[in-house]
């Protein structure tokens, strides 16, 4: 029985569409994330659920109850804010038993429900200092806390990672994910940062200027695409704009700037397509050997990113590929000008259907 | 240019040191040395018992009565802040204008609107004895025209109030009384104790209606008032130099223990609590606000609107417009209350300016910064009538200035405070990251200024500069104490009610009305000016 | 002649010292990336050199010139804050010529500079937009074109990419580079963001509680961390506490615990010596037996978590601590899940050792 139910949602301000007929399903236990750029509507969406934003149009059903006209207070979930927003003239105590305290709940349970809540994530500091004593991590583990004491079964988190350090986020995201799973939470998570997203998911739903583009599992996502923009989003890729010349049992012949690329794809015909390679899967050798999917070309760029050098390799016709390996002290690394072979593994290679609005505008990213 | 000026450290150090020069020599130190030079003429009071229980009496009945009123303008002005806040529509619209006439309107014209209207009131309902010019009226008259003010704080801080903080409350599961009162108020705690402390200050200060309405009661500036109409120099020293001490005592004394105070917040009651939530609970408490409102509030502001129309009637309109009889002096009175009014405006923007950025962004060192934000608000704790008597003291044993020019600089300090801290704020609210930019893309300290912070800031430089130049118009305690020739419109009416100087009713409402239309005028082009910068 | 040089810088707020006696220098036109934790004092450091603040101790020098006592308007050295300071009531275009008329172009010359650089930043279109409507990543090259405009060789960007998504920020670091190269300045970056600074910089300066903890390249910051602290915070670490018990001609042995020993090539640390077996992620081979390699240490997957790239695991050791491992998803042929026993090892040659930090491990990465 799916815990949290969307049927065409759609949010308009005058006549700007905020969210635009987006329809999910979430399953009890379930942990998923929203992910889009800033401005696609991941949070006005999560607001719907919560209840501080009436959609214009659309259901929104909490274990199959409709709750378009519940007040939040009534709905019973958990939701991070943000800008976290921990009481500031309440201490840490007092913050995290709130959710009880204005059910009327006695205060001995409910201070022991709150110190096992701090417990669970982690947060050993004197229960009587205030928010603002308290480091960034520390805040927004109190605000976890907080939202899970208030008894709900849904926790939504809305950017709560925001103002942290890099190291910071990934450990906390990690805690949150393993006290979710621990609790039989069922979680859902906005944010733009696709690596959180994918490290702690069970499913990610990918949006864009107010629509659902793409829904999935984070490999199913990564690897297998369905829409350019899923593929650009989730971390780079490449994309090589082509015709198909030709089809056969093994796969279809791509024209990619005058070199045949062959894919072992299904074949339709389609005329105009995009072919995609992650940066990761594109091989470069040093020694011409020539072969199908393989090009000449010189590196543009080199960037040194620890344990991962970046190449950029520029081809005959001034298009550029990104190449990713793994850098370690034993080979060499390659230099600016030197000339390399690319080649395209077949499997790796994923093709889509040349998009309406161009190329540029389904790649982009704001 | 002027702009490379700037850049240089003494040219700065001299228009900083120069602004922080007028506020303590100008500003800060008359009023707190005017009457300690007249020190010894205090103690003469003692000697006469019966005078010195009345003064007695009425130090104390000024700060019973602000503080009072201060109680019930908060009880009352919080739910129809909240109104306003967050409702919307037209009817809110409406209500957000009607809350500021009594704010508009000079304080005398609402002290004598106040005085027919509960007379008449009281006539109607067979009581007139409980509303004749006594205590009663007094209360009422002050919880009026402080009432928009503690509104309008309240409001301030509802808009800029970071919302999410009750919305989280709500999401775990309070009901919106419930969020109010446990996360909201207390938050808005500081704009709250500041609410109060301006209606407090107000109370206290207020001369010219209280004296029209008092009757035979005495607060403190009602009490120096007389002392100085019977030429009872001790007295007034006395009453004067208390109630500059204790004002300064008390509003520190009512800040710090504001910070401490701590709303009940411990218990909550669930099912009472979500009853208060419910539409019919809101729709009958915003009745009763609406009340209060209408009854207490803009009636008794109103009310002076009939015999005003009533004197263009009967003929006292012709002898107005002609300068006959007291109409001559009256007309020299209003010109000279919108010249001082220009004056102390011109004064305050020029010599507050610098200081008002000092205190907003440089770091001479934490507390001193501090020290000198609070001090600046001296001038408006202060009951303005005590301030006039030591302004007077002051620049008198200065070999008499002209007193114009201690009018001019009475009113100046009176209405200092509004500028400089309208355009502190302002400033403050400043991210100093755009100016900090801009010095390193090669602007100097004034191209700065002029190109990026004022822009920024223009309406809050305009709204304090309208604060001060409506207040000094309105001002009467100040004018009353440093006025011996010299009479301002405010002044001129309260004699006018009083009967000291002969006029007939008709003459009485309209010279009011006339204040009242100016006063109206002037701040309605004052807004059109401020919309089209 | 270096075109930036800081000398015994301290400044201090209060109690607490933001920036302690630092020294370094930046080559003219060279790109430096001052990397550190939040609140280590990268912010300061920029406002120190801008001239919106003034050291307590120490010289600060530009273009070999002493500029202690120098207004910021007359340093010639433009900083961008964190949020971009765009001035709200200006169009883009007047943002971008404020610097030029604020330095006494005419008018007309300012105007047409700043639409100029508008267009070099595709922004050509936009020029009449105010702020609040162009969005994060126009807004960061408004930013920029901004500074560029005002003729300065000197860059000071604050977290310039902070404000942005993450992806954006990946795509827009290297136009940033690129950017202020072709243009031949001097650009201070401060960031936090370890891989950012790694992927634009000519040389990396790790800062922490306001002081350098390394200066390097890129490559030598990675791979030749001096403290536990960069070996951490710049690409992160496995940490393994043990005891030397060999010490040999072309390596050492260390102890860890439970007895489960390990080989290094280091040998600049005594026997009996405690100290910290340092591993990068990527290093560590997670596999199924035992391959008969050095180094190999039994243990359980905790957990497997697919990064796009790479995977990543946790594995808990029967030494009693715990290893992670970060390899790219397309060599790993196997994916183990979590309770699999496994096998993991990593070659001496990637083993760092550090000395045992005397307040702990995990007091000493502690970033505050």
């Amino acid at each position: 029985m799916p815990e949290v139910k969307l049927v065409n949602i759609t949010k308009k301000y005058g006549e700007i569409f905020a969210v635009r007929e987006a329809s999910l399903e979430v399953s009890d236990g379930e942990y998923i994330s929203m992910i889009g750029p800033s401005g696609c509507g991941k949070t006005t969406l999560l607001k719907c659920i919560v209840g501080l934003i009436e959609p214009t149009e659309g259901e929104v059903y909490i274990d199959n109850k409709l709750v378009n006209p519940l007040p939040p207070e009534s709905r019973g979930i958990g939701y991070v804010f943000q800008e976290i927003n921990l009481f500031p003239h309440m201490n840490v105590l007092e913050n995290v038993t709130y959710g009880l305290t204005v059910k009327g709940r006695p205060r001995m349970r409910s201070r022991a429900v709150a110190q096992e809540a701090l417990d669970m994530v982690k947060l050993p500091i004197e229960e009587k200092s205030f928010p603002r004593e308290l480091s960034g991590g520390a805040r927004q583990k109190a605000a976890v806390a907080r939202a899970i004491v208030s008894e709900s079964k849904l926790l939504l988190l809305d950017e709560p990672f925001g103002a942290l350090d890099t190291r910071a986020r990934t450990d906390l995201s990690h805690q949150i994910r393993r006290l979710v799973k621990d609790l039989g939470l069922t979680a859902i998570h906005v944010t733009h940062d696709q690596e959180e997203a994918m490290s702690v998911s069970d499913r990610i739903v990918v949006m864009k200027a107010g629509r659902i583009v793409e829904v999935g599992t984070p490999a199913g996502l990564y690897l297998s695409p369905k829409q350019i923009f899923t593929a650009n989003f989730l971390g780079e890729t490449n994309f090589l704009e082509g015709r198909v010349v030709d089809t056969t049992p093994e796969g279809s012949v791509i024209d990619v700037h005058g070199t045949p690329l062959h894919l072992r794809v299904p074949s339709e015909i389609r005329k105009h397509v995009v072919a995609a390679i992650r940066p990761e899967f594109v091989d470069v050798r040093t020694e011409s050997k020539g072969g199908e999917n393989t090009w000449r070309g010189r590196i543009e760029a080199t960037v040194f990113l620890g344990s991962v050098i970046r190449y950029k390799v520029l081809l005959g016709n001034d298009v550029s590929i990104a190449v990713r390996y793994p850098s370690s002290t034993t080979s060499r690394i390659l230099e600016i000008g030197e000339s390399v072979d690319v080649y395209l593994p077949p499997e790796h290679v994923i093709l889509f259907a040349y998009p309406d609005e161009g190329l540029d505008e389904a790649r982009e990213l704001e | 240019m002027l702009d490379r000026l700037s850049s240089k450290r003494e040219i700065r150090l001299l228009v900083y040191g120069s602004s922080l020069a007028f506020f303590f020599l100008l500003v800060l130190l008359p009023p707190l040395t005017g009457v300690l030079l007249r020190l010894e003429q205090a103690t003469e009071i003692f000697s006469n018992a019966e005078l010195a229980a009345r003064a007695q009496s009425a130090i104390v009945w000024s700060f019973a009565i602000a503080t009072l009123v201060s109680m019930l303008d908060l009880g009352a002005a919080l739910p129809m802040a909240w109104l306003i806040a967050r409702r919307r529509g037209a009817w809110r619209d409406s209500l957000d204008t009607l809350v500021d006439i009594p704010f508009i309107i000079p304080t005398v014209a609402l002290g004598f609107s106040s005085l027919l209207f509960w007379g008449q009131a009281g006539g109607m309902l067979g009581s007139r004895s409980v509303f004749q010019p006594g205590l009663t009226l007094v209360l009422l008259l002050h919880f009026a025209f402080s009432y928009p003010v503690v509104v309008r704080v309240l409001v301030g801080e509802f808009q800029t109030y970071q919302r999410t903080y009750e919305v989280v409350a709500r999401t775990l599961g309070a009901s919106p009384f419930t969020a109010v009162r446990t996360v909201t108020l207390p938050i808005l705690k500081p704009g709250l104790v500041a609410a109060f402390l301006l209606a407090f200050a107000r109370s206290l200060s207020e001369t010219g209606a209280t004296v029209m309405v008092a009757g035979a009661f005495e607060n403190g500036p009602v009490f120096i008032k007389n002392a100085k109409d019977a030429g009872f120099q001790g007295p007034l020293v006395f009453v004067s130099t208390v109630l500059i001490l204790s004002s300064v005592l008390v509003f520190a004394l009512i800040s710090i223990v504001g910070r401490r105070f701590k709303l009940p917040l411990r218990r909550v009651w669930p099912s009472l609590e979500t009853r208060l939530s419910s539409p019919s609970s809101v729709a009958s408490r915003d009745a009763v606000t609406l009340i209060v409102f209408l009854l207490f509030v803009v009636a008794p502001s109103l009310f002076i609107v009939l015999p005003g129309v009533q004197a263009i009637f009967d003929g006292t309109l012709g002898m107005a417009l002609n300068r006959t009889g007291p109409w001559s002096q009256y007309w020299n009175s209003i010109a000279l209350s919108y010249t001082i009014g220009l004056a102390a405006t011109l004064l305050n923007v020029l010599a507050g300016l610098p200081l008002a950025l000092l205190i907003a962004r440089v770091r001479v060192g934490g507390s001193i910064t501090a020290a000198i934000d609070a001090l600046v608000n001296v001038p408006i704790i202060i009951p303005s009538i005590a301030l006039g008597v030591s302004l007077s003291f002051f620049w008198g044993s200065f070999g008499s200035l002209p007193e114009f020019w201690v009018l001019i600089l009475s009113h100046t300090t009176i209405t200092y405070t509004y500028f400089v801290r309208a355009v502190a704020a302002a400033v403050q609210g400043m991210p100093t990251e755009l100016e900090d930019a801009a010095r390193t893309l090669g602007a100097r300290p004034l191209t700065v200024f002029r190109r990026i912070t004022a822009p920024i800031i223009k309406y809050s430089l305009l709204a304090g500069a309208i604060m001060v130049f409506t207040r000094a118009i309105d001002e009467t305690g100040a004018a009353v104490a440093v006025s011996r020739e010299l009479k301002t419109a405010p002044v001129l009416l309260v004699d006018w009610v009083r009967g000291t100087v002969a006029v007939t009713a008709s003459e009485r409402a309209l010279g009011i009305g006339f204040l009242v239309i100016t006063s109206f005028a002037t701040l309605l082009v004052l807004r059109l000016i401020a919309r089209r910068v | 002649m270096p075109s930036v040089r800081l000398v015994d810088v301290t400044k201090r707020f209060g109690e607490v010292e933001a920036i302690d006696d630092v020294s370094f220098q930046v080559v003219d036109g060279e790109y430096l990336c001052v990397l550190g934790p939040t609140g280590s004092g990268k912010t300061t450091l920029l406002r120190l050199i801008a001239g919106l603040t003034r050291p307590d101790q120490g010289k600060i020098y530009i273009d070999g010139k002493l500029v202690n006592e120098i207004d910021p308007e007359d340093r010639n050295a433009v900083y961008v804050p964190q949020q971009y300071a765009l001035f709200p009531h200006m169009t883009a275009l007047g943002n971008v010529a404020f610097g030029p008329l604020s330095r006494g172009r005419s008018r007309q010359r300012a105007l047409k500079t700043a639409q100029t650089m508008l267009d070099m930043m595709r922004l050509g279109s936009r020029v009449g937009a105010f702020p609040q409507e162009l969005s994060g990543g126009m807004q960061q090259r408004v930013a920029l074109a901004r500074g560029l405009a005002s003729d300065s060789k000197l860059l000071l960007l604050d977290e310039p990419l902070g404000a942005l998504d993450a992806r954006l920020r990946v795509e827009l670091r290297y136009q940033l580079s690129k950017l202020a190269r072709e243009a031949g300045l001097t650009v201070l970056h401060v960031t936090h963001d370890q891989e950012e600074a790694l992927s634009v910089a000519d040389r990396v300066l790790v800062l922490r509680s306001g002081r350098i903890q390394q200066a390097g390249t890129p490559f030598n910051i990675y791979n030749n961390p001096q403290s536990i602290f960069v070996a951490d915070f710049v690409g992160g670490s496995n940490f393994l506490e043990g005891i030397v018990r060999e010490r040999g001609r072309d390596g050492s042995t260390v102890e860890l615990r439970e007895g489960y020993k390990v080989r290094v090539r280091d040998v600049s640390h005594l026997l009996q010596e405690r100290v910290v077996v340092a591993v990068r992620l990527e290093s560590v081979h997670v596999r199924a037996h035992s391959e008969f390699n050095p180094n190999e240490l039994p243990g359980e997957i905790l957990s497997r978590v697919f990064l796009g790239a790479f995977v990543r695991y946790d594995v808990g050791l029967d030494s009693g601590d715990m290893i992670a491992s970060r390899v790219f998803f397309r060599h790993s042929p196997e994916l183990f899940d979590a309770g699999r026993r496994v096998v993991v090892d990593f070659s001496p040659e990637d083993a760092t050792v550090y000395t045992y930090p005397y307040i702990g491990i995990s007091r000493e990465l502690e970033v505050i």
